[in-house]
């Protein structure tokens, strides 16, 4: 009788989430190309992978998404914590600033993407106004988004905006676990502000921001929709992060096993971090 | 103690979790930092074979005794 209950649910679970894993395994291992289907479906092998693993490409797109998830998360850290810090202080309003500092994250990736597209067009789009008010440089002579030097910070810089407050978040959980007591004893032993900052608060919220650095690390590492909205991998290939190396391949140039191959080594990597931070919110709950 | 039971606790030593979860976990990430690094293509080559065996092997060592 458990078992009726229970299999509408497996059998969702089995057609949404482990038949197109299934076919999607067996496909890496063949050479379809879905611009060329009237093909017989050829068996290659490993040589999809062998193509991905030797292609310098590929490696110059995984280093791209490297260098994006190191400084995006580096920078989320360290002003979410700044603003858990500040917000775990009572304030007049601070239910209102909690708010407030919260918004972006509740946005869709996909109305932070055309927004901040409109916010950083060079002709019309405030951002380049304000920052010619702070350093006098022609608001149309610079593209945040046009531009190579530029436009690698540009996403890095609105996936802070929209994700620091969900770091935020995280620390503050951190933040008020400290119990009362041990700041108590601490005035006691009349230690200063600095010193209980690194010995107390900041040893204990470093399982939280473990647990925030590995959450935001296995998004960053999937991002596809804002910043496909915001440069779509430009310019050139200079913010082409490897989702959407990988929706090229699938979707513009038709390889389907290779891009089958590519989404799988992607898996197995998100996979392998997945269980680091499962082990890790583990640890933070058994404090 | 009885025989079986020195063995028994040999063999739960040898397959206690703690240890093997965390050399699994090491594979992960040498694993993602070979992916990622700028320096070596054979580095980035092995990368996934690295990875995939740390996942497999974490998997398996998940079900370990404690």
């Amino acid at each position: 009788m458990a078992w009726l209950f229970v299999a509408p649910t497996i059998a969702l679970l089995l057609a949404i989430n482990i038949f197109p894993l299934v076919w999607m395994i067996r496909l890496s291992f063949t050479s379809l190309n879905l611009s060329m289907s009237y093909l017989p479906l050829r068996f290659v092998g490993l040589d999809n992978f062998t193509d991905i693993l030797t292609d310098e490409d590929v490696w110059f797109r995984l280093q791209t998404t490297a260098q994006f998830v190191i400084w995006s998360v580096a920078l989320q850290v360290v002003i979410g914590y700044g603003l858990a810090l500040l917000i775990n202080r009572q304030f007049r309003g601070h239910s209102f600033w909690t708010t407030i500092i919260l918004l972006p994250m509740m946005l869709s990736p996909a109305v932070v993407g055309n927004f901040w597209t409109l916010l950083l067009q060079p002709q019309i789009g405030p951002f380049n106004y304000v920052i010619s008010l702070f350093t006098g440089v022609p608001p149309s002579s610079f593209s945040m988004t046009g531009q190579v030097s530029l436009a690698p910070w540009t996403i890095v810089l609105v996936d802070t905006w929209m994700w620091a407050p969900y770091v935020m978040l995280i620390c503050l959980a951190g933040l008020r676990s400290i119990p009362d007591y041990i700041y108590e004893a601490a005035e006691v032993d009349r230690a200063s502000a600095w010193r209980q900052f690194w010995s107390i608060t900041l040893p204990m919220t470093v399982p939280f921001l473990m647990l925030a650095v590995l959450f935001r690390a296995i998004e960053n590492f999937k991002m596809f929709d804002m910043v496909n909205l915001l440069t779509s991998g430009g310019p050139g290939s200079t913010t082409e992060l490897v989702s959407i190396t990988l929706k090229r391949a699938a979707f513009e140039k038709w390889r389907t096993g290779y891009s089958s191959a590519l989404a799988i080594i992607l898996f197995v990597t998100v996979f392998g971090a997945a269980n680091i931070y499962v082990k890790a919110l583990n640890k933070v709950k058994q404090r | 103690m009885s025989g079986s039971a020195v063995a028994k606790s040999g063999v739960s030593r040898w397959f206690s979790r703690g240890p093997w979860e965390a050399g699994a976990m090491t594979l992960i990430g040498g694993g993602i930092i070979m992916l990622v690094q700028p320096w070596s293509i054979d580095l980035y080559g092995y990368s996934f074979v690295t990875i995939l065996a740390g996942t497999i092997g974490y998997v398996i060592v998940s079900h370990f005794p404690e």
